[in-house]
């Protein structure tokens, strides 16, 4: 580890200001990702600016009964804050799901958006990884496997994204409220995380230096009626091979009003499954429509031998989801 | 880089200098002497160096000592009185063997003092029913609620009892503070 000069943070705006002016500074969190990756030299900044105790703890319940989560809100007390378990409960039920209790006490909101992936070969310094050193190749192509994207990937990586918490975020058409140099931007969920393209060391669209200060959460009937489901190879404490966040409004009839479907696990970024929400607009919720829109959904899909477990099981997973929440499953 | 820190551990006010690199694991184990927590990982993944950080659980291995200067840290040998008198967690473990090597056992103690707390709170897991009832002390709730910290000696079955053992005695306890 390089020497590491440390400063805590005053105000956001200084903040800010600290990490835009040096491309060896990284903001802190939690730190469940960043000293992990500090001690492995996936990162070496040569200054960390801890914004962790900056007054952005708060969630508040916003006049158009929305919510908004403060960056530094950690984990544990966002899944637990009742308006979250009552009017969001994807996004509780997704936190959840993720890592450990521990861990969920330390862990930010903001820095669980800004988790970088768990490929293998990105943690590994030893391996060629074009995500943590541009140019050098990928190693998980023809390499291990089994976690890789099956939508959206590309020649340079083909990686997914760790965190659950975005996925819920995702299917709840969330907004991330971001300070930058120039000021405050609102970024809606969907154009936060990006495919890796040709440039796989950019995990999200945020500008180096911009800080993540709140994310916002609107209400919404799919909202209410929300859930989260992870496959994964442990009963607990590992991440998804796949998951899926999905919410649903049905009409008098039992028709689907309105819905919402986003994937983990598939992709680079938490992938919105909009061809599968089209398809199942105004239709009856039932295994066989919902398998039918996610095969939609999935037409695009390119999988190898490791990765073609990942389509049967996110289109099964999201049957499952779907038709368990129509039928008034909490869980 | 240099920092000088204060740390309260286990109710004695400790101040130390630390590199800004080191972890609040390091710095309580090599440089207090605090050899409570376990370095099993070092990355986040055993459990094994679980304190109650001003109360709550939280790992010390991916933690940055200097982050946490002001803080309260709780180990499994600070549960105990000042009298030497066990704690009702750690009572529970010597009575359902709840541990073989032990190594783990320090961790495991702090999480399950966290847990318990957590369910008197009525924070919902992964795997309860509903989000806004009041969480139970099943075998399943135990067992996930405490699915960051492993046992390479496999002492689950003695840890599980253990710590329901804890919960319940804890909620008799409140419960006749109640009726009181
Ligand atoms: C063993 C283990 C298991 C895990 N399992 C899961 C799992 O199943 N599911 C899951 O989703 N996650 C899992 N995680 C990951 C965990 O959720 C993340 O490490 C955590 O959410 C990161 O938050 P943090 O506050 O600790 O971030 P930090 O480690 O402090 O920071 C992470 C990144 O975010 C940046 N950052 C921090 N705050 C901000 C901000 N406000 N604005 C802009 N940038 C910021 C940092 O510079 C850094 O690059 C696991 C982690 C471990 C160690
Ligand atoms: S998949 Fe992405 S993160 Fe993994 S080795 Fe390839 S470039 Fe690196
Ligand atoms: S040593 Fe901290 S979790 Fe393993
Ligand atoms: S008792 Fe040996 S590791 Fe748990």
């Amino acid at each position: 580890m390089k020497e590491l000069t440390y400063h805590r943070a005053e105000d956001a705006a200084s903040a800010v200001a600290l990490v835009t002016g040096d491309p060896d500074a990284r903001f802190l969190g939690g730190g469940t990702n960043l000293v992990d990756h500090l001690k492995l030299g996936v990162t070496s900044p040569t200054t960390l600016v801890d914004v962790s105790r900056l007054p952005m703890d708060e969630v508040a319940e916003l006049p158009d009964g929305g919510l908004r989560v403060g960056a530094n809100v950690r984990n544990s007390d966002l899944a637990a804050h009742p308006a979250v378990r009552r009017g969001w409960p994807v996004v509780a039920r997704a936190l959840l799901a993720g890592a450990s209790g521990q861990i969920r006490n330390q862990a930010t909101t903001g820095g669980n958006l800004l988790q970088r992936t768990r490929c293998v070969y990105f943690q590994d310094v030893t391996t060629p990884c074009n995500k943590r050193e541009p140019g050098t190749g990928c190693s998980a192509i023809g390499g291990y496997g089994r976690y890789n994207a099956v939508l959206g990937a590309s020649e340079a990586c083909v990686t997914t994204h760790p965190s659950d918490l975005a996925v819920g975020l995702a299917a709840v058409d969330a907004t991330v409220v971001v300070l930058g140099a120039g000021g405050e931007r609102r970024v809606p969920m969907g154009d936060f995380h990006r495919l890796p393209s040709d440039r796989p060391e950019q995990d999200t669209t945020l500008a180096h230096g911009e800080l993540v200060t709140a994310v916002e959460l609107p209400a919404s009937a799919v909202a209410r009626r929300s859930t989260y489901r992870k496959a994964r190879d442990r009963a607990s404490y590992a991440f998804a091979l796949v998951s899926v966040a999905a919410g649903v409004d049905l009409d008098d009839d039992g028709r689907v009003r309105d819905v919402r479907i986003a994937w983990g696990g598939v992709a680079h970024k938490p992938w919105r499954a909009a061809v599968a929400e089209e398809a199942l607009r105004g239709k009856f919720l039932s295994e066989e429509s919902v398998r039918e829109a996610a095969e939609a959904e999935l037409a695009a899909a390119v999988t190898d031998e490791q990765t073609a477990y990942k389509v049967p099981m996110v289109r099964n997973l999201t049957a499952l989801t779907l038709t368990s929440l129509a039928e008034g499953a909490t869980r | 880089m240099d920092a000088e820190i204060t740390l309260t551990v286990d109710g004695q006010r400790r101040t130390v200098t630390v590199d800004t690199r080191t972890t609040l694991l390091d710095a309580l184990r090599e440089r207090l002497g605090v050899t409570n927590p376990k370095k099993g990982c070092d990355h986040g993944q055993c459990g094994s160096c679980t304190v109650l950080l001003d109360g709550r659980r939280h790992l010390t291995c991916l933690a940055l000592a200097v982050a946490h200067d002001g803080a309260e840290v709780t180990t499994a040998g600070g549960l105990s009185g000042p009298d030497g008198a066990l704690h009702p967690v750690q009572q529970a473990f010597l009575e359902h063997d709840g541990c073989q090597c032990g190594y783990c056992t320090p961790g495991q103690v702090c999480s399950a003092v966290g847990v318990l707390d957590e369910i008197r709170q009525g924070h919902a897991s992964h795997v309860s029913e509903d989000l806004e009832a009041e969480p139970g002390l099943t075998d399943e709730e135990v067992r996930e609620r405490m699915s960051g910290n492993l046992c390479r000696c496999g002492a689950y079955a003695g840890i599980l009892a253990a710590v329901k053992q804890a919960g319940e005695q804890a909620g008799e306890q409140a419960g006749q503070e109640g009726a009181a």
